[in-house]
């Protein structure tokens, strides 16, 4: 899923503190899951931002809804949603990068009396898994070309500070990063796990350069499935 | 000039902090009158928002009272109560009030004393704080 933190309360009412009808919509999917953007993270950050007001004398209305998903018009199409974003002056999208510059798009183009501003509450930072409560870790980098059925599972391009194709590299020690005393070595994980799978010969076979052109490096990427196009 | 009567919204666990205020009350300690006891099953069951709910209707200050750590009827309530009031602590004082109107503080069943001496503290510690400014804005 993709995993989120709140930016700092200082820089989010930097962002709205002269309008006065605020709107605060959460997203009910992946920042749901990592606690960043959800129901109960609306109404805190609602609750922040009437205490701050109300403390600076201000009278400012701030108003909550959500989405089930911001990155999805079918999501989006909720009148109740709807009548509250046009009511409001600015809308903090509590969702994933994406989501915020699909409620945008959405946003604009169902109200045409005039625009609709909205604004970022949260720092997207990875595609991740969730290790426990309250932990999350990187395990996806959405190269475009997997390469996991060599590697045993575990991803180099993401879990390797380097994105080596062929590892470890001299900064693995006792099966650390070199990078950070927290950062497990990818490629010691790999070593190990290719030697429980009994496919250790694989790490002699030598991994041409990778083809990052699937990558972002290619520009903003798209798909187009003809075949479910109405 | 009269002294600044804090209203005081008090978290309490049914199977410490009530006991406690119940022990209090038939042992005859007198405690601030300030106070405004709210049951909860257990302090686990407190969300960071019910805090600041707290706050953002009025009151001058919010304490939760579990049980001693170790000892909760559902096993880790009191800690998980702990880490919201120190979370809603840091979310406070970002939006601008003092994060001494939030408190945690735990006492056993028989504590009467313990729960006295808690509640005319936060009241005293709300005092010098003085009047939540929200609600002189309400």
């Amino acid at each position: 899923m993709i995993v989120a933190d709140r930016k700092p309360f200082a820089e989010i009412m930097s962002m709205v503190e002269k309008y006065s009808k605020i709107l605060v919509v959460g997203c009910g999917s992946c920042v749901t899951i990592c606690m960043a953007g959800g129901e109960e993270e609306v109404k805190i950050l609602a609750s922040q931002l009437r205490i701050a007001f109300r403390k600076q004398g201000k009278n400012i209305e701030v108003q909550e809804a959500m989405a089930l998903r911001q990155c999805d018009d079918e999501y989006m199409d909720d009148p109740v949603l709807i009548e509250k974003v046009r009511w409001a002056d600015v809308v903090i999208s509590m969702a994933c990068g994406v989501g915020v510059q699909h409620a945008t798009t959405f946003f604009n183009r169902i109200i045409e009396e005039r625009p609709t501003r909205v604004v970022p509450a949260l720092n997207t930072t990875f595609m991740g898994a969730n290790l426990g409560a309250g932990e999350w870790e990187e395990r996806c980098l959405g190269c475009g070309d997997c390469v996991l059925e060599k590697t045993g599972g575990i991803c180099p391009i993401t879990r390797c500070a380097k994105s080596l194709l062929n590892g470890p590299c001299g900064g693995s020690s006792n099966g650390i990063c070199e990078v950070s005393k927290n950062t497990e070595c990818a490629w010691h994980l790999i070593v190990e796990r290719l030697n429980v799978l009994g496919e250790l010969d694989r790490i002699k076979q030598v991994e041409p350069y990778k083809d990052w052109r699937p990558s972002h490096s290619g520009g903003m990427r798209k798909r187009v499935r003809e075949d479910m196009r109405i | 000039m009269n002294q600044f009567e804090p209203e005081i919204v008090a978290f309490c666990c049914h199977y410490c902090a009530l006991a406690a205020a119940d022990t209090a009350g038939k042992m005859g300690i007198q405690f601030a009158p300030n106070v405004r006891v709210i049951r909860v099953l257990c302090t686990g069951k407190v969300e960071i928002l019910h805090l600041m709910k707290a706050l953002e209707a009025g009151a001058d200050g919010v304490v939760v009272v579990g049980c001693k750590f170790g000892e909760c009827y559902f096993k880790d309530g009191n800690y998980r109560a702990q880490k919201r009031v120190q979370r809603a602590q840091s979310l406070i004082e970002e939006a601008g009030l003092e994060k001494g109107r939030l408190r945690f503080d735990f006492v056993p069943g028989p504590g009467g004393k313990k729960f006295a001496e808690i509640m005319n503290t936060m009241t005293q510690q709300v005092r010098a704080l003085g009047p939540n400014p929200l609600k002189q804005k309400q």
